[in-house]
C-alpha cells in the first residue's frame, strides 16, 4: 500500500490550471524528490496534496483513503505535515511557541516531541525563548521543520528546504532530512538543488509544464544522460 | 506646575479608556486585517449593558461589570457570525464599510432603547481625595487600576494559554496557522470575545468618568484609532502606549485650545504619524 498516491491531478489557482495530469507516489519510508525547471508546477503539486489549491480532476489518496481537496487543518490530522518554502515560521512567537503551535490539534503532553526536535536540531535548544523572527535563515528552517514534526507525521512535505541557505546549512538541513527519514517518516520534497537532492532520495519525478516527464529511481535519473543535461545542469 | 500634573492625571484616566478600545481594534486588525469602525459603538453597547444592570435590575457595579463584558462579547461574536464571517474573503474595504453599517445599527439600537439623553450610573457628587496636591476622584483610581488589571490579564492570556498563543500566531501568519492545523475560526471567535470584553470595560469606564449617551462610543472612536495607529496597529503593547499618549496629549491641549478641539488633536497626531512613521512606534502590521 502506497503512503501517498496522487493520480492524474489537474488544477491550479483560480481559473488557470497549472497542473495538467500530474501523478506521484510515495511508499512508506521513502524520500521522493520532485525536480524540474521554474514554473513546472512542483510547488503547486505539493500544495495540491495539502488541500491548498483547487483540484479539478484526479485523486489524492493517503494510506488508501481519498483526501482530495480536504481542508489543510484536516489533512494535518491524517498525518501529513507541510513546510512551505517561505514565511514558514511565526516570527513574533518564540521557538518553543512555534513548536507548540505545530501541535495545536493535540491536547496531551508534548514535552517529549519538543525534546525530540531539540535533539534533532540542537542549536534550537538555546534559542527556545528567542522570537523565531530573530533567527538566521538556517535556524528558521530548523524551526519550520521542527514545527511540522510536532504531530509525528507519517509524511512530510518539504518545499525547497535549502532555498536561500548557505552551502554549510544546506548540507546540514539535507542531513537532517535523512535523519527524519530514518525515523520512518516518508518525505516528498521539491528541490532546486536537484543533483544534491537526488543523491539521498530513493526516487525522483521530473515535472515539466505541469506534466510528468520522467520518473525513476534516483540512481537511474542521475545516470540518465538526457536528464543530467536538461535538468541537473550537465 | 500642579495644574499641569492635574491635567496629566485626567489624561492618564482618559488614556486608559482609549487604550482598552485601541487594544481591541489592534487585535482585530492583526487577525482579520480590517479597521473595525463599530468598535466605538461596541463600547457604547457595553456601557449601556452595565446601565441596564445597575439602573434597571439594581445590581451593584462590581457584579454588573463582568456580566456586561460577557454580554458585549456575545453581541460581538453574534455580529461576526452573521455579518463579518460571510465576508471573510471580501476585500478590507467591504469589511470596513460593513463595520460602519454595524456601528450605525448599534448606535441606533441603543438610542431606540434608551433615548438620546445623557445618563449616569450613580447620582450624587463624588468627593476627590487630595494626594500630593492633586485632586483624584475614587472613580479615577478605579478606572486606572481596572484597566491595569485587564491589561495584565490579557498579557498572561496571550503568553500563557494555548488560545492566546494561537491568536498571536494567526496575527503573524494566517496561512501557516491553517497549515499547522489551527482551527482559525475558533481563534477568530475568541479574538472577538476578548476585543469586545475590553471594549465593554472601556465603555463602562467612560460612562463612569463622564456620562452615557448613544454617541459616546462614536466620539471616542477617532482617539481609539489614533492610539492604535500611533502604537503600531496590530501591536498589543503599542495600543496601550498609544492610548496613554493620545489621552495625555488630548487633555494637555486644553491648556491652549478649547476642549472642543480634543478630537482634532488626536486626528492631527494620527495624520502626522501616518506621514512620518506609518508602522507606528512599535512597528505593527502593514
Amino acid at each position: 500500500m502506497s503512503l501517498l498516491l496522487v493520480e492524474n491531478i489537474t488544477g491550479g489557482y483560480g481559473g488557470t490550471d497549472i497542473l495538467h495530469g500530474v501523478s506521484l507516489q510515495v511508499e512508506p519510508g521513502e524520500i521522493v524528490s520532485i525536480i524540474g525547471p521554474n514554473g513546472a508546477g512542483k510547488s503547486t503539486a505539493m500544495k495540491a496534496v495539502f488541500g491548498l489549491i483547487a483540484i479539478r480532476k484526479g485523486m489524492v489518496k493517503f494510506k488508501n483513503q481519498v483526501i482530495t481537496g480536504l481542508r489543510p487543518d484536516l489533512v494535518v490530522r491524517r498525518g501529513i505535515c507541510y513546510v512551505p518554502q517561505e514565511h514558514n515560521v511565526f516570527p513574533s512567537l518564540t521557538v518553543q511557541e512555534n513548536l507548540e503551535m505545530g501541535a495545536f490539534v493535540r491536547n496531551d503532553d508534548i514535552s517529549g516531541e519538543i525534546g525530540q526536535v531539540f535533539e534533532l536540531f540542537p542549536p534550537l535548544k538555546d534559542k527556545r525563548k528567542v522570537p523565531a523572527g530573530n533567527l538566521s535563515g538556517g535556524q528558521r528552517q530548523m524551526v519550520a521543520m521542527g514545527r511540522a514534526l510536532m504531530l509525528k507525521p507519517e509524511l512530510l512535505l518539504l518545499d525547497e528546504p535549502s532555498a536561500g541557505l548557505s552551502p554549510l546549512f544546506i548540507d546540514l538541513i539535507f542531513e537532517r532530512v535523512q535523519e527524519i527519514n530514518n525515523l520512518g517518516v516518508g518525505i516528498l520534497m521539491v528541490e532546486q538543488n536537484a543533483k544534491q537532492a537526488l543523491t539521498f532520495s530513493h526516487r525522483g519525478y521530473i515535472l515539466v509544464m505541469g506534466c510528468n516527464r520522467y520518473e525513476d529511481t534516483a540512481e537511474n535519473l542521475l545516470a540518465n544522460q538526457e536528464v543530467a543535461e536538461m535538468f541537473l545542469g550537465g | 506646575m500642579p495644574e499641569i500634573l492635574q491635567i496629566v492625571v485626567y489624561g492618564i484616566v482618559l488614556g486608559c479608556i482609549i487604550s482598552l478600545g485601541a487594544i481591541g481594534v489592534s487585535l482585530i486588525f492583526g487577525i482579520l486585517r480590517f479597521a473595525h469602525f463599530a468598535h466605538g459603538d461596541l463600547m457604547t453597547v457595553g456601557a449601556y449593558f452595565a446601565l441596564f444592570g445597575v439602573a434597571v435590575i439594581g445590581l451593584p457595579m462590581p457584579i454588573v461589570f463582568p456580566l456586561a463584558m460577557i454580554a458585549c462579547a456575545l453581541v460581538a461574536a453574534g455580529i461576526d457570525r452573521i455579518l463579518y464571517r460571510p465576508l471573510r474573503r471580501a476585500s478590507p474595504i467591504i469589511m470596513l464599510i460593513s463595520s460602519v453599517g454595524t456601528a450605525l445599527m448599534l448606535r441606533s439600537l441603543v438610542q431606540i432603547l434608551w433615548g438620546p439623553d445623557n445618563k449616569i450610573y450613580q447620582a450624587g457628587i463624588e468627593l476627590p481625595i487630595s494626594l500630593l496636591g492633586l485632586k483624584i476622584k475614587p472613580t479615577q483610581v478605579t478606572i486606572v487600576l481596572g484597566a491595569l488589571a485587564l491589561v495584565v490579564l490579557l498579557h498572561l492570556f496571550l503568553h500563557r494559554t494555548k488560545m492566546g498563543k494561537a491568536m498571536r500566531a494567526l496575527s503573524d501568519n494566517m496561512d501557516l496557522a491553517r497549515i499547522s492545523g489551527i482551527n482559525t475560526e475558533r481563534v477568530i471567535f475568541w479574538t472577538w470575545v476578548i476585543a469586545a470584553m475590553l471594549a465593554a470595560a472601556g465603555g463602562i469606564f467612560l460612562g463612569m468618568d463622564t456620562r452615557l449617551n448613544p454617541i459616546m462610543g462614536w466620539r471616542i472612536l477617532l482617539p481609539v484609532f489614533a492610539a492604535a495607529i500611533l502604537g503600531g496597529i496590530g501591536s498589543f503593547y503599542g495600543a496601550i502606549v498609544g492610548g496613554l499618549v493620545i489621552g495625555i496629549v488630548q487633555e494637555l491641549s486644553t491648556l491652549f485650545l478649547s476642549p472642543a478641539y480634543k478630537p482634532a488633536v488626536a486626528f492631527a497626531i494620527m495624520v502626522v504619524m501616518l506621514i512620518v512613521r506609518p508602522r507606528g512606534i512599535f512597528g505593527g502590521k502593514e
